[in-house]
């Protein structure tokens, strides 16, 4: 059990490691403790009554008829209303100031990825070295990430938990999460929306990497005999679960696009080879 | 012929599937074997699968959620012992099992347990508490029960042909579409939904109305009980939601059956109109599953602190407001959809609004405690199990209604341990306590208390056991609906959490057992005045169980404790100077055609045996039209046959049988010491 | 069966509460059905845009048709008022006869709509197409099948006048069918000013 109270203090949602994270669980705690003011008299007074009011104490002050107390009516009313305005106003700010779709103002140009659900794993795009992986998400740990994603399978959710929340991927759409590391690290990732057979292992690990690392996992990444050409992405998009970590040394120029494009009501001719690979999901 | 109904259907691909179904048929025989050993095949069909009598369909509703009650309850211990042991490895479920399973414990719960068992309890209570004899539309209330019954039936079939759904029971696409699951598991929870909604949505039209136009002289509004008002207000819900579940399920049907375009991947589709459409309906059937059980909550705590209630006017307004707001927050079940700051704040806000009306809810409630003389039979254990445990739901409830917590939390065992914790406290213990608060008025007797009370000492520590675990496990990460995992430290929490289910188990069995034992000391239980716990509301004047007319004299009310003013001035049990006739409404084996009807049809359409499916639906026309020409369709019970059921109950009613109501005096003014007379 | 004369009141009085009831009852049905199209014309703006690679409103809707069916629909509601009137002052057999023309400007409707369905089809404009046809057929198809539902009614009607005459529940019957069918018009006329007109302007 100790064992387990260490684990809950180190959990990605308690101990996170980005600001978004971090803002996102203080907004909690606060907003837990606010809401203390009213839920530990609530309960406490429901024991309370509960015991002090039992038939067998028998009372000298029993009021069968007393039904009505205007100033405690007023008061269980607007306690909880004023708490709901702190907390409201809360919600309003944070909410602005945590929208995912926001970037990250972090003194430094945010880092591109487009991550891709498909069944079951992630495909991650990086456009800025035309480089892509499968079920492993890396980025240079000082710079902020900047995630858009969609889905080539039924909806999926993305979610690094230690750096922040959650958005959903969807087949046709491109949704943005933004994020960031605060030091170098590797945090557990992974699809939160139940997806069929091979949603339990749907997990990918995320690396926020030095400078240096970074490099290195760019060559390691160049280096790969495979290249995710239209055909491969069709091979890859196959229903497969618990994939091992994979690399791609390039990927099909617009990958992402064609990909959206699949599911978005265009008419007309397709524009390449590769568009009509990917849209029809057959080589 | 058959559509896609073949021989492999039949459940011989694994053991799971084979018990699920030997105990489906195995039932099945065993009841027919016991009502053949009784000879109750008559009295059953005549007095009660024909039967228009609310008080009997209420009943039927009973019966119906408890044998739904079992199965999810066993399911869900199921997913529980899957989770504590599958760690890094599939555990004794395989993903397909794991998947309907989740599936079939949501929609089960939801629609057939907690909605039959509130829609029973309204049935068998809210006339009686209106002071009226009969519901407005004592037809379609049978109608609806076999509706109702026919969406069930159809959840326990698909364990014995086919499987159900593996989509949750929400039922999200584009997953359930037919790419992605082609087989006939969603066609059978979009039609067991679809047949038993229908039900619903008139059970939710007849409340309405005979709440409205039924209610005896003198009961003015504000005089009507709690629970008579949140029985109003949920079915207000009801009427105005559950047409948006009808055309949900219709969509996805459509789509699945013809091809249709709404919420496939492409071609047109949106799913993100299918989360919208689902949560207008699904938040306010939040509110539906609940709002009665506050209801209940009230009449239990006012009784049982033999006090008047605290705040009623502010209850009955905490419960419009929350019917009202219930409409306008269903964009918090996809805050991370992507909607802009604006819309998820908005909705954010709104979501949180509703506490305070339930908080004021909490507090009429504890304060009607406050100088109380508090009794603690099971009902009103429930209640203050209810209050305390409610409490910790609704502040997790709000922390999710904020949008950047959300997206930390939203699809993660958080959730989960967030909605059990509103709804196993909420509803549950709701019903359950009015279940054994109003069981005698039902059936003639009480409850046994010792295992009503062991049933909710297992249930709450039960539900701490199994639900707080999983709240931790949500800041751990770990998502909801996982057949397997691969992160050790989850699993002691996981282990905790299979040992309330275990206990949750243990007080299901108490609860059986209550019943058992409660039938076998029927004649020491036995409730001769109707008035088993000095109750406060006109459903207590009448016999228990009440005559079929309810009352021979429709009451006059002039308070909101009506019955028990009436006993306060010696006014109640009088005999009238003459009775008159009777007028009730004819049974009609109309009802039950149709429910048979409804389960013919929505089964013909999920196996694609279209000629069945058509003629079921003519056959169903042609009920209608019959019914719909008919004028004969009640009897009079004449003066006479009153009169004599009258005598028999009043000559029950001795005076040493009645309450003493020199208990309420306040206790400045009680001199002489406190008798407990009466109580049979 | 003989009732006391005690009886035969208790038994009017049930009744006359009884149809009171079901006239308030229905009303709050068609509320729900109401609902019901509202959320279809909201699935129709939410997909009507999406035509995928299949043709758009204005390629295959024809106003004149429509125009036609609006017609038909519209003065269907006035035969069935006169109808009713008829019954109110105790004349079942016009007011058959204007039930029946009712009934055949129902049914006109109905081949007018499923010549139109069927001519959409044929031209590769079927519900399948794209979000935008499913939405379109989902929406004037469930109003099609009110339409049909009503027409047996009225038949139904039609031969309760005539073997009952005008008792207070035929009555009672025929005025709940009169909300229902007038109920329809008003569907029409928003499916005629939201899908039919902006698509053809």
């Amino acid at each position: 059990m100790l064992l387990s109270g260490c684990s809950l203090i180190r959990s990605p949602v308690l101990d996170p490691q980005g600001p978004v994270a971090l803002d996102e669980r203080n907004l909690l705690l606060v907003s837990l403790a606010i809401m203390m003011i009213v839920a530990i008299p609530a309960i406490g007074l429901t024991l309370f009554f509960a015991w002090r009011y039992r038939s067998g104490a028998n009372r000298p002050d029993y009021d069968p008829e007393w039904s009505r107390a205007p100033a405690l009516e007023a008061a269980i009313f607007l306690v909880p209303a004023a708490i709901i305005v702190v907390l409201g106003t809360l919600v309003w700010v944070y909410t602005h100031r945590l929208d995912p779709y926001k970037e990250l103002a972090a003194g430094r140009e945010p880092f591109q990825v487009q991550a891709v659900a498909l069944d079951w794993k992630w495909l991650f795009l990086y456009p800025e070295l035309g480089t892509a992986s499968v079920n492993e998400l890396s980025f240079p740990a000082d710079r902020p990430v900047s995630i858009e994603i969609t889905s080539d399978t039924v909806m999926n959710a993305l979610m690094i938990p230690a750096l922040g929340g959650q958005i959903y991927a969807m087949a046709g759409m491109r949704t943005k999460l933004n994020l960031l590391a605060n030091e170098p690290g590797t945090f557990d990732g992974r699809n939160t929306m139940y997806s069929g057979d091979g949603f339990p292992d749907q997990h990918f690990q995320a690396h926020a990497l030095t400078d240096s690392e970074f490099e290195a996992w760019k060559a390691k990444v160049k280096a790969s005999a495979n290249a995710l050409d239209a055909r491969a992405y069709v091979a890859l998009h196959e229903k497969s679960s618990a994939n091992p970590v994979s690399y791609y040394s390039s990927f099909e120029p617009g990958l992402f696009d064609l990909i959206l494009r699949k599911y978005a009501p265009i008419t007309g001719p397709y524009e390449s080879k590769a568009a009509e690979i990917i849209c029809r999901g057959a080589a | 012929m058959f559509g896609r109904l073949t021989i492999d259907a039949l459940p011989f691909y694994s053991w799971i599937a084979e018990a699920g179904a030997m105990v489906v048929v195995g039932g099945a025989v065993v009841s027919f074997l016991l009502v053949t050993y009784l000879k109750a095949w008559k009295t059953l069909w005549f007095d009660w699968f024909l039967s228009v009598d609310h008080k009997r369909i209420g009943i039927m509703y009973l019966v119906l959620t408890l044998i739904m009650f079992l199965r999810g309850v066993v399911e869900g211990v199921m997913m529980r012992a899957q989770q504590a042991v599958a760690l890094n490895s599939d555990g004794y479920l395989p993903p397909m099992h794991f998947e309907q399973l989740f599936s079939t414990h949501g929609t089960i719960m939801i629609f057939f347990v907690v909605m039959p068992f509130l829609t029973g309890l309204i049935n068998l209570i809210v006339p009686q508490q209106i002071g009226a004899r009969d519901v407005a539309y004592p037809f379609l209330n049978s109608l609806s029960f076999w509706l109702t019954a026919a969406g069930g039936a159809l959840v326990m079939v698909s364990l014995v042909i086919g499987q159900f759904s593996r989509a949750g029971w929400t039922g999200y696409p584009p997953y359930s579409g037919l790419q992605y699951s082609p087989n006939e598991g969603v066609d059978y929870w979009i039609w067991s939904l679809m047949i038993s909604g229908i039900g619903t949505t008139l059970s939710g039209i007849n409340f309405i109305v005979t709440i409205i136009r039924n209610r005896c002289p003198g009961m003015t509004w504000m005089r009507m009980p709690m629970f008579t008002w949140t029985a109003f207000c949920a079915s207000i819900l009801i009427a105005f939601a559950f047409p948006a579940l009808t055309v949900v399920a219709a969509q996805l049907a459509l789509d699945r059956l013809l091809g249709f375009h709404f919420f496939t991947n492409g071609d047109g589709g949106n799913m993100m109109m299918y989360a919208n459409l689902i949560w207008i309906w699904g938040h306010p059937e939040v509110y539906i599953l609940i709002l009665p059980a506050f209801g209940v909550f009230s009449e239990v705590v006012a009784t049982f602190s033999r006090k008047r209630l605290f705040g009623y006017d502010y209850l009955v307004y905490a419960t419009a407001c929350i019917a009202l707001l219930s409409f306008t927050v269903w964009l918090h079940h996809f805050f991370t959809m992507g909607s802009s700051a604006n819309v998820n704040a908005a909705f954010g806000i709104a979501t949180m609004i509703i506490a305070v009306p339930t908080g004021v809810k909490i507090f009429d409630w504890l304060f009607t405690m406050y100088r109380g003389r508090i009794e603690f039979p099971p009902a009103m254990l429930f209640t203050v199990g209810f209050m305390v445990t409610f409490v910790i739901g609704g502040v997790t409830g709000v922390l999710l209604a904020m949008p950047p917590a959300d997206y930390l939390m939203h699809n993660s065992v958080f959730l989960v341990a967030h909605f059990h914790n509103m709804l196993i406290p909420g509803a549950l213990f709701g019903y359950l306590a009015g279940m054994n608060y109003w069981f005698p008025k039902a059936f003639g007797f009480k409850l046994d208390q010792k295992w009503g009370v062991r049933c909710f000492w297992l249930l709450i520590s039960g539900f701490y056991l199994a639900f707080m675990p999983l709240y931790v496990l949500g800041f751990m990460g770990m998502s909801r609906r996982m057949e397997h995992y691969a992160n050790p430290e989850w699993q002691p929490y996981l282990i905790v959490a299979a040992f309330g289910a275990a206990l949750i188990l243990a007080s299901v069995a108490c609860l059986v057992i209550q019943i058992l034992v409660s039938i076998r000391n029927r004649d020491a239980l036995r409730d001769e005045t109707g008035d088993p716990w000095n109750g406060r509301t006109l459903e207590w004047a009448t016999s228990s169980p009440a005559a079929p007319y309810n009352f021979a004299v429709i009451p006059e009310v002039s308070d909101l404790d009506a019955f028990h003013s009436q006993k306060m001035e010696a006014k109640a049990y009088q005999r009238p100077q003459a009775y008159e006739d009777i007028v009730m409404p004819k049974p009609s084996v109309l009802g039950i055609v149709l429910g048979g009807l409804g389960f013919i049809i929505a089964f013909a359409i999920v196996w694609h045996i279209w000629w069945l499916a058509v003629a079921g639906l003519a056959g169903a026309a042609a009920c209608v039209i019959y019914r719909s020409c008919d004028d004969d369709t009640d009897f009079v019970i004449p003066a006479e046959e009153v009169a004599r059921i009258e005598a028999a109950h009043l000559e029950r009613l001795t005076p040493e049988r009645q309450h003493d109501m020199r208990i309420y005096q306040p206790s400045a003014h009680a001199a002489e010491p406190v008798l407990e007379g009466g109580r049979s | 069966m003989s009732h006391s004369a005690s009886a035969s009141a208790a038994l009017a009085h049930e009744e006359t509460h009884a149809l009171e009831s079901r006239d308030f009852g229905f009303w709050l049905y068609l509320m729900t059905d109401a609902i019901i199209f509202a959320l279809l014309f909201a699935t129709y703006a939410v997909l009507s845009g999406n035509t995928a690679a299949g043709p758009s409103g204005r390629d295959v809707f024809d106003l004149a048709h429509v125009a036609g069916e609006t017609a038909l629909l519209l003065v269907s509601s006035i035969t069935f008022g006169v109808a009713s009137l008829f019954l109110k002052v105790d004349r079942a057999r016009p007011a058959v006869l204007w039930l029946g023309i009712t009934l055949l400007l129902g049914l006109w409707f109905l081949v007018m709509e499923l010549s139109e369905f069927s001519g959409m089809i044929a031209e590769g404009a079927g519900p399948q197409t794209s979000g935008f046809l499913t939405a379109f057929f989902t929406l004037i198809g469930t109003h099609g099948l009110h339409v049909a539902v009503g027409c047996l009614g009225i038949l139904v009607m039609m031969g309760q006048i005539l073997v009952k005459g005008g008792t207070a529940p035929v009555r009672s019957r025929l005025n709940r069918l009169g909300m229902f069918w007038h109920f329809l018009d008003i569907v029409w006329i928003g499916i005629f000013s939201v899908v039919y007109l902006p698509a053809v302007l």
